[in-house]
């Protein structure tokens, strides 16, 4: 799937992760602020290419702010961003095979 | 998941907060309830309705039942709403602002188009309708009866008195009539009833008193805000060592009377009749659920 517009999911609130997703021309950039990232960086970018897998997004540009979030969480963040940027968001059957 | 169970408290947790929904499960409330509805702006249901749909299919809230408040159908995002809930395996749909039967007819043909495109089994998401207007109170009785589905019906208090021109006061007079007409029609229906929120948390001795009077009119539990509210309506509905006895003793007394083939059960010179058998058999399930009494009944109280 094309990402052809810019989608911000998720808050800054204790717990949570904001996620933006933004059009790349060339394979997928991870920029990743977290305070845990000496633990969790390489297990949140496992999540975040895993999901963009699913949806096979192969160009993005992904901005992250953690604030300790969980796997369930990260993932929930982007896929909302995602479907802001397709414009799918309160579409009824996007769940199929999307889930993890 | 069970249509009857015990459901002393139902713990709200709106459905955008990571942090609260995470945390949900720690705190010994029977049902939660995950809220797309009044607790999400306008700008994030797409962003709660993702999070609960990831949430519940991840994380282990053991055997607490897990209910989801969805927005209304004729919204832009009940639909989706209802799409994305059954395929994430809530337990039960919570639909809010019901007045008629049909609210809960047409809800109840939207879960079932789902569960057939999911392929999920027909009947496995429950349902629950909150009433929160005159008309809804009015129809209470067969909003009860109008889906197999249902489990429970609750009594929305903050919009219900808005309708009626009032407002709430602390010994809820407003409410006697919406009150007993929700627990009527939900034992008239077999089925569960719900009481309200009480909103003020820090008002803990005003929240006790509408739970001893909830627990009198019969209703099955009451909604909380606050996990600080849960163990107070869990020690109202928790029964006295004499009732837990008496209930053991009845339940005894019926046994040794089916073993010798008996038609007429008496206890201490009184007969025992159906509604003093189930009266106990509730006393019981509370007892355990309050770990008062073990499997085996005896007493740890």
């Amino acid at each position: 799937m094309k990402i052809a517009k810019t989608a911000i999911a998720g808050t800054l609130e204790s717990s949570d992760v904001q996620i933006m997703i933004a059009p790349n021309t060339e394979g997928i950039e991870i920029d990743l602020d977290s305070q845990v990232i000496e633990q969790f960086g390489k297990q949140i970018k496992k999540v975040i290419l895993e999901t963009l897998h699913a949806y096979q997004i192969t160009n993005a540009k992904i901005k992250v702010v953690d604030k300790g979030a969980l796997d369930c969480v990260i993932i929930a963040r982007l896929k909302t961003a995602i479907h802001r940027s397709l414009g799918i968001q309160h579409q009824e059957t996007p769940w199929e095979g999307l889930t993890k | 998941m069970m249509k009857e169970r015990l459901r002393r408290t139902m713990m709200f947790v709106p459905g955008n907060n990571p942090a609260m929904i995470k945390d949900a499960g720690i705190y010994g409330a029977d049902s939660i309830m995950f809220d797309l509805e009044d607790a999400v702006s306008m700008t994030e249901k797409d962003s709660a309705r993702m999070l609960v749909a990831q949430a519940l299919q991840t994380i282990d809230y053991s055997e607490t039942e897990l209910v989801v408040r969805i927005n209304d159908l004729h919204s832009e995002f009940g639909r989706a709403d209802i799409f994305a809930m059954v395929k994430a395996g809530a337990h039960v749909l919570r639909l809010p602002k019901t007045e008629y039967p049909e609210d809960v007819v047409e809800v109840e043909a939207v879960i079932t188009e789902a569960e057939n495109y999911f392929k999920i089994p027909v009947g496995t998401t429950l349902m629950m309708a909150a009433i929160e207007g005159a008309a809804g109170v009015l129809n209470a009785p067969v909003i009860a009866k109008a889906s197999d589905r249902l489990i429970g019906i609750a009594i929305g208090a903050e919009d219900y008195v808005t309708n009626m021109k009032t407002k709430r006061y602390p010994d809820g007079k407003e409410l006697f009539f919406a009150r007993s007409m929700i627990v009527h029609a939900a034992r008239a229906a077999g089925i569960s009833a719900f009481d309200t929120v009480y909103s003020d948390v820090d008002n803990m001795d005003g929240f006790l008193d509408e739970v001893r009077l909830i627990h009198q009119l019969g209703f099955d539990g009451k909604s909380c805000i606050n996990p600080r509210q849960i163990p107070v309506v869990n020690s109202v509905f928790q029964p006295a060592v004499k009732e837990i006895q008496n209930a053991l003793e009845v339940i005894a007394a019926i046994e040794e009377a089916k073993e010798k083939g008996s038609g007429v059960i008496s206890l201490n010179g009184k007969m025992i009749d159906k509604p003093i058998v189930e009266r106990a058999q509730r006393t019981l399930m509370l007892a355990k659920a309050s770990q008062l009494i073990d499997e085996e009944g005896n007493i740890h109280a």
